[in-house]
């Protein structure tokens, strides 16, 4: 039997009890939405932007605790990156998740974000994880909007 | 009256839920190393061997296509699609067999509606009733016609225990009013709907009325002549029955009225360049080869679903209800959506502290299945203010057993999120 505790991590239920940069930013440069239309979750995010730095990063909204989670641990992750390297993360995140439960992740490059590694046995719960990123992308590739994951 | 005979016939009335379960393969088997609990009916039901069966026998022995062969195999194939649209009419009480429309589901019912009878009688300015309650598939159709039309969708509210609010339907319902379009059995909420007082309703106004019966007819029995209602849709899979099939009704001047819905094969009586007559009921409305073996295992399902007598399944269910939402009201923290005193089997819950997708993912590792989400109902989430919820919906061969099994899994799901 899948160990439920491979899922919901102790840093993914203290993310989700306690969500970090979770509300709304004064003045953000770039505001984006994501919507699971499978599952009701929904999300707002919100940056600032120095150059192609993220100076700030927010997110409001109500989803299940590995879409919350996945958000607040992604927020403190991006904070102070640049564009390019979000963008890299947001792939090295998405491999992860999307990888057999044999493949090793790439721990280095991940940080804290491995905790997500548990989500491959679940692959109904997939979506949930990637939510937040597909948001975030929306928000740095384009000047914000909508985003839907199936 | 001897002992043995009374004892003889409570055997015969009382439901037998053990032998009802080895009827059905599926439930003997594991899930994640737990017998399977499977709560998940409101979505689709598992099926019984008679069904399985039915499938197999026409495949091996009577395959062929129908109402074309003169050879031996295609008589016998359409004189057993024909037997199912009879079967069908018997188990709805139809007057007659041609007011049968074999259909993909009850969505396409409805969409067949809609683009019939809608497009021909539903004018700029008319007038749709639904309610708030619908399942998607009873919104979007009537919001497409909307727009092929310009008539206008009304929207009857409900209350906050899921029911009705009939002093607005009442008002809503008028001289405008073409189609009032309302489910008979709600799928997120269970409530049961006064379709009868509807249908009197709506007809005192010159409109007619069609109910959503995908999720009632499995629950208890359905009389659409003493419902008088215009159109009646279904879908086999929830039925006991296989996925692809479904049955619209509707009264035989109204389907004579209504223009095809698809063209092709099997719905024509002639074909020319120049023109095509149309075929006659039932068959103007059923456009190429059908789900024959679709056909047959609905009919296997609602033989075998008749054999077992829909009240006695309605008794059972009735009591696996009232054990349900007494075992949920003692878990922690548990807030039942769909309230309703005209309820069926059909358990929406929210849990402090716990989103419903992480309920659905920790029960699946304890076996049991239920549901998560909004049920296709998303308005039915935003009248209540949540995101989703956590359904069990329960059919005729669910037990206690099955709800203590769901309660311990909550418990779980409880001590992971404390």
């Amino acid at each position: 039997m899948i160990d439920l505790r491979d899922l919901y991590q102790e840093v993914i239920l203290d993310h989700n009890k306690r969500p970090r940069n979770f509300g709304q930013l004064a003045a953000p440069d770039r505001t984006s939405e994501g919507f699971n239309p499978l599952c009701g979750d929904k999300l707002t995010l919100q940056l600032t932007l120095d150059g192609d730095v993220i100076r700030d990063v927010a997110f409001d909204g109500s989803g299940c605790a590995i879409s919350k989670a996945s958000a607040s641990l992604m927020t403190e992750s991006i904070k102070g990156k640049t564009i390019g390297e979000v963008r890299e993360l947001f792939v090295k995140f998405q491999d992860m998740v999307m990888s057999d439960t044999e493949t090793v992740p790439d721990t280095d490059a991940l940080g804290k974000l491995v905790v997500f590694a548990g989500v491959r046995a679940y692959p109904a719960r997939v979506k949930c994880a990637v939510l937040a990123w597909h948001t975030l992308r929306a928000a740095v590739e384009t000047s914000g909007g909508t985003v839907a994951t199936e | 009256m001897t002992q043995a005979f009374a004892a003889a016939r409570r055997e015969k009335t009382q439901f037998d839920v053990e032998r009802v379960r080895r009827d059905f393969p599926i439930l003997g088997r594991d899930v994640r190393g737990r017998p399977l609990v499977y709560l998940d009916n409101a979505a689709t039901t598992q099926k019984p061997r008679a069904v399985l069966d039915a499938l197999t026998r026409h495949y091996t022995e009577s395959n062929a296509n129908i109402h074309r062969g003169v050879h031996y195999l295609s008589e016998t194939a359409t004189q057993a699609h024909e037997a199912a649209r009879a079967t069908m009419q018997r188990f709805f009480n139809a007057r007659e067999a041609r007011e049968v429309i074999f259909t993909r589901n009850a969505t396409e019912g409805i969409n067949l509606v809609a683009q019939t009878f809608g497009r021909t009688q539903v004018g700029e300015g008319d007038e749709i009733v639904i309610t708030g309650m619908e399942h998607h598939s009873n919104i979007v159709p009537w919001q497409m016609l909307r727009e092929q039309t310009g008539a206008t969708l009304r929207v009857a509210p409900i209350t906050d225990d899921g029911e009705l609010e009939w002093d607005a339907l009442e008002r809503l319902v008028g001289s405008r009013t073409k189609l009032v379009a309302v489910v008979h059995l709600s799928n997120s909420l269970g409530t049961v709907n006064p379709v009868r007082r509807v249908v009197e309703l709506a007809h005192a106004h010159g409109a007619a009325v069609l109910i959503d019966g995908a999720q009632a007819a499995y629950h208890f029995p359905v009389d659409v002549q003493a419902l008088d209602c215009d159109f009646y849709v279904a879908t086999g899979h929830k039925l006991y029955g296989p996925t692809g099939i479904g049955v619209l009704y509707g009264k035989a001047e109204r389907l004579e009225a209504m223009p095809p819905y698809q063209g092709g094969g099997d719905m024509i009586s002639s074909v020319t360049f120049e023109k095509t007559t149309y075929n006659a009921l039932p068959y103007k409305f059923e456009a190429g080869t059908p789900h024959i073996a679709g056909a047959i295992g609905l009919a296997a399902a609602v033989d075998y679903l008749t054999g077992l007598g829909l009240d006695q399944v309605a008794a059972h269910e009735r009591g696996l209800l009232a054990y349900g939402t007494e075992a949920l009201h003692q878990v922690p923290g548990v807030r039942l959506i769909g309230t309703a005193s005209e309820k069926a089997s059909i358990l929406s819950f929210v849990m402090e502290g716990v989103h419903p997708h992480d309920i659905g993912t920790i029960v699946d590792q304890e076996g049991v299945a239920i549901r998560t989400g909004h049920h296709c109902t998303q308005p039915v989430m935003d009248r209540f203010g949540i995101p989703a919820t956590a359904r069990a919906s329960l059919a005729m061969y669910n037990t206690r057993d099955d709800i203590d099994a769901l309660i311990r899994a909550l418990d779980l799901a409880r001590g992971v999120f404390a």
